[in-house]
C-alpha cells in the first residue's frame, strides 16, 4: 500500500502562512519545529493529519538568492499551479465563512459535472479550489468515478 | 527591490482574478487598473510585461472561453450567451471570437461536444491561446 502524505505549496512569509491556513481556512498546525537550516512547518485539514502540507519557504539550502527570487516572483504572479485541491460537504457555507474572515476568491461557487467548486488564493498568489463533490463528500475526486458520470 | 516586484504581481495578479470572476459585468479596464492600485497606463504596460498580454486582450480571451463552453454545454443562443459572457454587442463578439478561435461562434458549435474533465481545468486548459499556437483564422 503506499498513500500521499506530504505535499508542499511555496509561501513567502511562514507566519502569515500559518495565520491564512489556520485562522482563517480552519487547519490544524500539524508540525512546527526549527531543524537549525529551515522551520518544518507542515499543516493539515481538521482531523486529517496523516495528509499534511509542507508551508514551504523560498530560499537556501534548496535555492540560491537568484533562484528563490525567481520563485517568488512565479509564485506572487499565481503561475506556479495548482497548488491544493479542499473538499467541503457545503460549498456555500463554507464560502461564506471564509469570504467573511476576508479570503480572495476567485470565483463564486459554480455547478459543475463532478460537483459545485470555486478557486481562491492565498496570500502569496496560490492557486487553492474548494469543492463539494457530486453525491457528497470523496467519490467526486476518484478520476474513474469522474469518467463514470460523464460517460 | 524583489519585494516591490513581488507586491505588484501580487496586485496584478489580484486584477487578473478580478477579470476571471466578474467577466459578465460591464467591467472595463480602467476599472481592472484600480483593483491594481495602478494607473491605468501604468498597468496596462506592467500587465503585459507580467503575463505577456494585455488586459484587454485577457478579458477578452476568458470571455471567449467562457462563450465556447457555453456554446458547447448548453443550448442557449449565440445572441443570449454574447451578452452572457459580458460582450455588449453581438458585431464584437462575433468578430472577437472568430479572430481568437478561428472560426464563428455558430461554427464552433456545430462540431464541437460536451468535456470530461474538471470545469476548473477546463477554463484553464481551453482558454484559447494568445502565443501563436491558435489556428489562424479561417475565413468561411
Amino acid at each position: 500500500m503506499i498513500k500521499i502524505t506530504h505535499s508542499a505549496v511555496f509561501v513567502l512569509d511562514q507566519d502569515q502562512a500559518l495565520d491564512f491556513y489556520v485562522n482563517k481556512l480552519g487547519f490544524e498546525v500539524n508540525t512546527d519545529v526549527d531543524l537549525g537550516f529551515m522551520r518544518w512547518l507542515t499543516v493539515n485539514a481538521p482531523g486529517q493529519p496523516d495528509r499534511q502540507v509542507l508551508l514551504e519557504l523560498p530560499g537556501p539550502p534548496a535555492h540560491d538568492p537568484a533562484t528563490a527570487e525567481q520563485v517568488r516572483e512565479l509564485l506572487t504572479k499565481g503561475a506556479t499551479g495548482f497548488a491544493l485541491g479542499i473538499q467541503t460537504d457545503d460549498v456555500h457555507k463554507t464560502y461564506e465563512e471564509w469570504k467573511a474572515r476576508g479570503v480572495e476568491f476567485v470565483d463564486q461557487p459554480t455547478e459543475r459535472d463532478y460537483g459545485i467548486d470555486c478557486g481562491l488564493r492565498d496570500p502569496f498568489g496560490n492557486n487553492l479550489r474548494l469543492v463539494q463533490p457530486v453525491g457528497g463528500p470523496s467519490s467526486a475526486a476518484d478520476p474513474s468515478e469522474l469518467a463514470r458520470q460523464n460517460g | 527591490m524583489s519585494r516591490a516586484v513581488e507586491d505588484q504581481n501580487r496586485r496584478l495578479l489580484r486584477a487578473r482574478d478580478a477579470m476571471d470572476r466578474s467577466y459578465a459585468e460591464p467591467l472595463d479596464v480602467p476599472a481592472v487598473a484600480r483593483v491594481a492600485l495602478m494607473s491605468e497606463a501604468h498597468f496596462i504596460r506592467t500587465f503585459r510585461e507580467t503575463f505577456g498580454e494585455t488586459p484587454h486582450r485577457y478579458l477578452q480571451r476568458r470571455r471567449v472561453e467562457r462563450a465556447m463552453f457555453m456554446l458547447r454545454q448548453t443550448d442557449r443562443s449565440v445572441t443570449e450567451i454574447c451578452f452572457d459572457v459580458g460582450f455588449t454587442s453581438l458585431g464584437s463578439f462575433s468578430r472577437t471570437f472568430s479572430a481568437i478561435v478561428g472560426e464563428s461562434p455558430s461554427a464552433y458549435r456545430s462540431h464541437s461536444s460536451p468535456e470530461a474533465v474538471p470545469g476548473c481545468f477546463t477554463m484553464v486548459w481551453t482558454r484559447p491561446s494568445s502565443f501563436g499556437e491558435a489556428k489562424v483564422a479561417a475565413v468561411d
